[in-house]
């Protein structure tokens, strides 16, 4: 038997009563293949009756090794395994991870690929938030709003594979830029995406945010002061539910965000109702972001000039030298990236992603450690959970919108 | 012709029919939601997916019966032939059409002629919580034991409206014996208006309709009241464990409840076999009509052709002409007096199913402890003054 199944005994152990004449509890397990635990959460549940008296998340299940593989693999090879972290989110973890190497590097990125990341992180975010939507919406028994979001997403995917080839595991944006040139007509297929998105919101809207049945389920469930979520590290729209005015995207802001004009949204109730306005407006906000970037998209290269660090195009290499010494230098040896050590936070749509990127001047990273959303957010759980009725935890539980491989990674 | 003959024949046809309507709900149920939901639903077995009912048969039948080494093989084995049983005899008293007489057998369609006829379909509907209850029981898992527990709790407690939201149109109507509920809803007000107890003068049941409307839901375990078997915390409810033929009996028990309560509200609030609108108006024509534009639009449908899939070439014409074909028939004088009530009695059924259907992929679903809360604070005193209310009413206008 190995330690972890130990110390998990221990803990179930410990939820048994033991006092004679203490009320008995039933213990159930829930997960890991429970059908609304979004992949594979394992949560014991103390219950006394319907009402959960302790709630004790196991998480592992989906354990990648992420983290150390990353200092296998050279730098710019890092980016296609930030996407299988959070897989609903694949732009934002690519955009995290690239930020703190080019600041490494100091790479200067143009200003077109700049707004570029800022358009797909975006795009990522509805994404991500259509696929919350739908699944959460189908815990609470609203099965059509699933659909109704699936259709969007699909719109989207399509876009993504439209630039990069692929439909979830992009892999697009690079250290120094975007991975490929933005492909034809790109920018009136996001357009049109974008323009009919809003009343796509409207319709989500329309069925949920008036529904008595809806409100009831939701309105003062799960529930968790401010201090509370703070302390466990929650960020994102479960923060903004909460009444803190917190995205980074306005507190620190990265990639040119602070030439666009957006709000956030805050709410003050901190229950699943709030979150789910709080993420409704952000779809919207995202929808604004993106019209912001293609209107005012600016001209100019994709990729920055540093020819140690990007691929240089096909042309330059059969007509100079040092094009093609250097395709060879970063094919064969890899990047260089300087000594030292950097960290930029990314507001991706769970929450606060970081990379946290060590390096020691070789063409792998040292370390690699990764500040995920969905991992703080998880800690809420247990406070979210207990003293509630099982129906809540379903609610509660699909409100924190996590995505295991960030969990666990 | 022999009385008994008659009976065998009845009993064998009305199985025949119910058990294809049970399948084929299913099916209606599967196109609709899926149509609400922008996708195509079954598409793959026969023409539009319309032999899907039998492969799950086929699928269902094959697959191997577990019984679980913790369960209670007994009572994990009755209970879903307490509740498919249950659920399947509950059509025995209902009367689709009146009397007629046919090659000079005077019969109707409908098995018997209960004169307590609502009474019985109440102590079945109390009965077949028992299916639910020991199934959950018997399975030994805590997922199945709370399903079950939730379910006979929000059975037991809708029980009383439905009951309520019974007895008002019973106190217009005078008689328990449901053939002769419906007889008494024949006849027009100002010659348009139909005398159903929804519409019936002095005490207009409306709200009893509603009420047992919302207390079918419950009654039958449907969206927005699925919590037995609500799937995102409950993994399926009471019948997690089961699977196979015992799986497919509670599925089928689910889809004759729904059946059946939609022929109860039909006797009981929308007049039964009566029609829509008098006669003399043209309703006799709505069948043919219905069927031959059917049949009309299949024919468009085929002649546009390439949409859809390879072999609509072939069943759009086929199904169409057959529908065209089947048109007349409601035209014969010989079997007007059966087919048309019958039609009546089907069509608003068929509605009642698709309102079923329609709120499932409409709502989301309601909190264990509000649904009964909804149950004994609201339903049931609605229920109550609404009773009171035809009552005084009733015994007013004499």
């Amino acid at each position: 038997m190995n330690p972890t199944d130990t110390a998990m005994d221990q803990r179930l152990e410990a939820l048994e009563p033991e006092a004679p004449g203490a009320p008995r509890r039933m213990v159930l397990n829930m997960g890991p293949q429970h059908p609304s635990t979004h992949g594979v959460l394992r949560v014991i549940l103390e219950l006394d009756g319907e009402i959960v008296t302790r709630a004790q998340p196991d998480i592992g299940f989906l354990h990648t090794g992420i983290e150390k593989q990353a200092e296998a693999l050279g730098w710019q090879q890092v980016v296609t395994i930030t996407d299988r972290m959070d897989y609903l989110a694949n732009l934002s973890n690519n955009l995290a991870y690239v930020l703190p190497v080019e600041k490494l590097l100091q790479i200067e990125v143009p200003p077109k690929a700049q707004w570029m990341r800022v358009l797909l992180a975006e795009l990522s975010r509805i994404n991500s938030h259509a696929v919350w939507l739908g699944t959460h919406a189908l815990d609470l028994g609203a099965m059509t709003v699933f659909f109704y979001c699936f259709r969007e997403r699909e719109e989207l995917l399509r876009l993504f594979e439209m630039f990069s080839g692929q439909r979830m595991m992009t892999s697009y944006i690079r250290i120094g830029g975007l991975a490929l040139e933005p492909p034809r007509g790109w920018d009136r297929a996001v357009r049109k995406f974008i323009r009919s998105f809003p009343e796509k919101v409207n319709e989500y809207e329309a069925l949920l945010r008036e529904n008595p049945i809806f409100l009831k389920r939701t309105q003062g469930v799960g529930y968790a002061p401010l201090e509370q979520l703070l302390d466990l590290c929650v960020t994102g729209p479960m923060i903004r539910a909460a009444g803190l005015q917190w995205d980074i995207r306005k507190a620190e802001p990265y990639s040119s965000y602070d030439q666009f004009d957006f709000e956030i949204p805050v709410r003050q109730e901190s229950d699943v109702y709030a979150r789910f306005l709080v993420r409704l407006e952000e779809m919207r906000q995202s929808a604004r972001i993106v019209e912001q970037a293609l209107d005012g998209m600016p001209e100019g290269p994709w990729k920055a000039d540093a020819p140690r660090v990007v691929l240089p195009d096909r042309e330059k290499m059969k007509t100079q030298m040092e094009a093609l010494i250097y395709h060879f230098k970063i094919v064969t040896e890899g990047v260089r990236v300087p000594a030292g050590e950097a960290y930029v936070p990314v507001e991706s749509p769970r929450g606060e992603i970081g990379f946290y990127v060590v390096s020691d001047g070789g063409t792998k990273p040292w370390r690699v450690f990764m500040r995920t959303p969905s991992f703080g957010n998880l800690q809420s759980l247990p406070a979210l959970f207990e003293g509630r009725l099982i129906a809540d935890t379903i609610a509660a539980l699909g409100s924190m919108d996590f995505v295991l491989g960030d969990v666990d990674r | 012709m022999n009385f008994y003959l008659l009976t065998l024949l009845k009993m064998a046809l009305t199985a025949f029919v119910l058990l294809t309507c049970c399948a084929y709900a299913v099916w209606v149920e599967r196109k609709v939601l899926a149509h609400i939901q922008l996708r195509p639903g079954p598409y793959r077995v026969g023409p539009h997916g319309l032999l899907q009912p039998l492969a799950d048969l086929i699928k269902l039948l094959t697959k191997e019966g577990i019984v679980p080494s913790y369960a209670n093989p007994f009572f994990y084995l009755l209970a879903p032939w307490l509740a498919v049983t249950l659920a399947l005899s509950a059509i025995v008293v209902i009367p689709f059409t009146p009397e007629f007489e046919l090659f000079g057998v005077r019969t109707a369609i409908g098995l018997t002629d209960l004169n307590i006829g609502i009474l019985f379909l109440l102590a079945l509907s109390s009965l077949g919580v028992y299916g639910i209850a020991i199934g959950g029981w018997a399975s030994n898992n805590k997922y199945s034991l709370m399903g079950s527990l939730r379910s006979s709790a929000q059975m037991v407690s809708y029980e009383l409206p439905l009951a309520m939201a019974i007895a008002s149109p019973l106190l217009l109507v005078n008689t328990l014996n449901l053939r002769q509920i419906v007889e008494q809803q024949g006849g027009f007000y100002f010659g348009f208006l139909p005398k159903w107890t929804i519409f019936a003068m002095p005490a207009p049941q409306i709200l009893a309709f509603l009420i047992f409307l919302i207390a079918a839901f419950a009654e039958t375990n449907r969206v927005p009241f699925d919590l037995p078997e609500a799937e995102s915390e409950l993994v399926a409810g009471f019948h997690t464990e089961y699977s196979s033929m015992m799986f497919a009996s509670f599925f089928m028990a689910e889809y004759a409840n729904i059946i059946t309560i939609c022929c109860v509200a039909t006797v009981l609030f929308l007049g039964g076999w009566h029609p829509l609108w008098p006669a003399q108006y043209g309703s006799d024509f709505v069948p043919t009509v219905l069927l031959a534009a059917a049949g009309l639009i299949l024919l468009y449908h085929a002649a546009q052709a390439a949409r859809g899939r390879r072999w609509d070439r072939f069943t759009f014409p086929v199904f169409g002409v057959l529908l065209l074909a089947l048109s007349p028939v409601f035209l014969v004088p010989m079997l007007k007096p059966v087919l048309i009530p019958f039609f009546w009695f089907v069509a608003k059924a068929g509605f009642l199913v698709f309102v079923f259907i329609w709120i499932r992929g409409t709502l989301p679903r309601f909190r264990y402890d509000q649904l009964m809360r909804f149950a004994w604070t609201f339903m049931f005193p609605l229920a109550l003054a609404n009773l009171l209310a035809t009552g005084l009413i009733v015994a007013l206008a004499g």
